[in-house]
């Protein structure tokens, strides 16, 4: 099943996972020590983000590490770049209005 | 003329801080922020254009308002204000609505905003804050569409500024 990014972010649990392996790869037990919840459930979260896309696994020896796949959170990125765009339009039209205001006034 | 203008996100609280500074006095800037009729003329990114159904500017007071597309095709937004200090801040929870101000929940944002005066400009800080930053995507969504259509309007006004008369 494909699930979306934003819905992998929309728990906290799983952003602090994305947080840990962005510095570093992670065994699942190096990641289940940092958080106080059951090792199943840490599973579960892992394999969310996976199917997100968002980690990648490198098997080394029986152990694998999780890490973070950089290129799928620019998609966040790219909405919070439109975003900005769009606040940029909504500000130089103040601009403009505040001219045209501040012209009348003269 | 080259107004600051900052966009910064802290992912981790799911928070927006936007900063822009304007070249007028703080009593127009604020009177821009918090009057309908000026709202209208600037919050709808064009050729979207903005229509206030309700405007009551008051601690609990509420701003409904509709995004209108060229089709006429509206979209409703609630802004309820919690705590006004003139001239100063005011903050706000910003929610998508229907045309009576049902709100929907899920997709929600607490808003601080603030003015700060200097000389003859003014500079406003915003911090958006949404319940986590997957509701962006629902945030930006609506105005996604627009925004391309913006760029493409500005860059059309612009040539036809530089052609001679």
């Amino acid at each position: 099943m494909r699930r979306d990014i934003f819905q992998a972010i929309a728990d906290p649990t799983r952003r602090a996972i994305l947080v840990l392996v962005a510095v570093n790869a992670m065994t699942p037990n190096a990641i289940a020590s940092h958080f106080d919840i059951t090792r199943q459930s840490v599973s579960k979260h892992l394999r969310i983000l996976s199917e997100c896309d968002l980690l990648a696994q490198k098997h080394d020896g029986r152990e694998i590490h999780y890490t973070l796949k950089l290129e799928k959170m620019k998609e966040i990125d790219s909405w919070l770049d439109q975003f900005r765009k769009l606040t940029e339009k909504q500000f130089s039209q103040l601009d403009n209005v505040l001219l045209n205001i501040q012209n009348q006034q003269k | 003329m080259n107004l600051h203008f900052d966009f910064t996100v802290n992912k981790s609280t799911a928070t927006i801080y936007i900063t822009r500074e304007f070249a007028a006095g703080i009593d127009l800037v604020w009177d821009a922020f918090t009057k309908s009729e000026l709202l209208d003329q600037w919050f709808a990114p064009q050729p979207w254009r903005l229509e206030t159904k309700e405007m009551n500017f008051t601690p609990g007071g509420r701003w409904l308002y509709a995004m209108v597309s060229p089709e006429n095709q509206k979209g409703w937004s609630l802004v309820e204000f919690l705590e006004i200090n003139p001239k100063t801040l005011f903050t706000s929870r910003n929610a998508f609505s229907d045309e009576n101000g049902n709100i929907n929940p899920a997709v929600t944002s607490m808003n601080e905003t603030q003015f700060t005066p200097s000389g003859n400009h003014t500079t406003v800080k915003i911090a958006k804050q949404l319940p986590d930053l997957a509701q962006l995507e629902k945030f930006v969504a609506m105005g996604y569409k627009q925004g391309m259509e913006v760029c493409l309007t500005a860059l059309d006004k612009l040539l036809a500024d530089k052609q001679p008369a």
